[in-house]
């Protein structure tokens, strides 16, 4: 799809999208006030997540953009996802098998 | 017809047309937000790392902040995205006046939200909350509300550092555009300043809950 075929969005959607971001704002910070345990940082994360997507695919135009561009905020986030993932691995992980004489 | 050839007007040598021109330049720019995801990440994955071992002391350390100041700053940044997909639009559609008064007000934003950053740094200090230059907490997890505390100051700082930055990029954006040098057939820099004004803006919705909202309920 070419760049230019956007189709031009109106003040009245980014309105609504901003009204979204203030309404999920005011969501997370009400969440954080209340004990979910184990699922605090979960709940927090997706709510974060819900609102990047809202200004990444409104904001950013990336609903209508072509894949290459897609393919550059994959590849940012799916590096960023080996550095955590492995770096954790490591640091969560250790002492769960003894060393011996220690 | 005038529009086209006002179009042609602006492609550089290298490119078939106008939009082939923008697509160069929309990559370019998101393949820098993707170095950009790693340099925040890098920050972020030592956050989590040492959250992992010192839940406590970061809650601790959490609950030294202002949920409010947190708060209002990130209405205060989203909606600065929200003007700034109004400046995209304006160029978009040749309004100038709607592009100049977006513009004008995202920097407006922009500095708001850095004059309440401000407030805290100096708040934080005088609290005696800057490991390395003046900390004197003072508890059994002094260590990792220490660590707690770098890092708040490191991604704060650094997104700061970006938010300037933006600051200074719709500056001269702003005067292009008082200069008339946008129109509907070529408006490649307000977009591009715009993706990485979004960007900056999304790291902030991250730093939210990872610095303010972490220790709410803990005790």
């Amino acid at each position: 799809m070419s760049v230019a075929a956007h189709e031009l969005h109106g003040p009245r959607l980014y309105l609504g999208i901003l009204l979204a971001l203030l309404g999920l704002t005011a969501l997370t910070i009400l969440v954080s006030y209340v004990d979910l345990g184990p699922f605090s940082a979960p709940v927090a994360f997706l709510i974060a997540g819900g609102k990047a997507l809202l200004v990444v695919l409104f904001f950013m135009h990336l609903k209508d953009a072509p894949g290459i561009l897609w393919l550059a905020l994959v590849a940012g986030f799916f590096w960023l996802a080996i550095l955590v993932v492995l770096t954790m691995s490591d640091v969560a992980t250790r002492g769960y098998i003894p060393i011996p004489g220690k | 017809m005038a529009e086209h050839a006002a179009a042609i007007e602006h492609v550089a040598q290298q490119f078939d047309d106008p939009e082939q021109q923008r697509l160069v330049a929309e990559l370019g720019m998101w393949v820098f937000l993707a170095t950009e995801v790693m340099f925040f990440g890098g920050m972020i994955t030592v956050y989590t790392a040492y959250r992992y071992l010192y839940p406590v002391a970061f809650a601790h350390g959490s609950q030294k902040l202002s949920v409010l100041i947190g708060g209002i700053n990130t209405g205060v940044l989203l909606l600065s995205s929200f003007t700034v997909a109004l400046a995209v639009h304006a160029a978009r559609t040749g309004a100038r006046r709607l592009l100049l008064v977006s513009l004008v007000a995202t920097i407006v934003l922009g500095t708001v939200f850095l004059g309440f950053k401000a407030y805290e740094w100096w708040h934080h200090y005088h609290e005696g909350l800057v490991p390395g230059i003046h900390f004197t907490y003072e508890g059994p997890e002094r260590a990792g509300v220490g660590l707690f505390f770098w890092l708040y100051f490191a991604l704060t700082g650094v997104h700061a550092v970006h938010l300037t930055i933006g600051i200074g990029v719709m500056a001269v954006i702003a005067v292009l555009a008082w200069r008339g040098r946008f129109s509907p057939a070529y408006h490649n820099p307000v977009e591009i300043a715009g993706l990485y004004w979004h960007f900056v803006d999304i790291v902030w919705i991250f730093l939210l809950p990872i610095l303010y909202l972490v220790g709410r309920h803990a005790p």
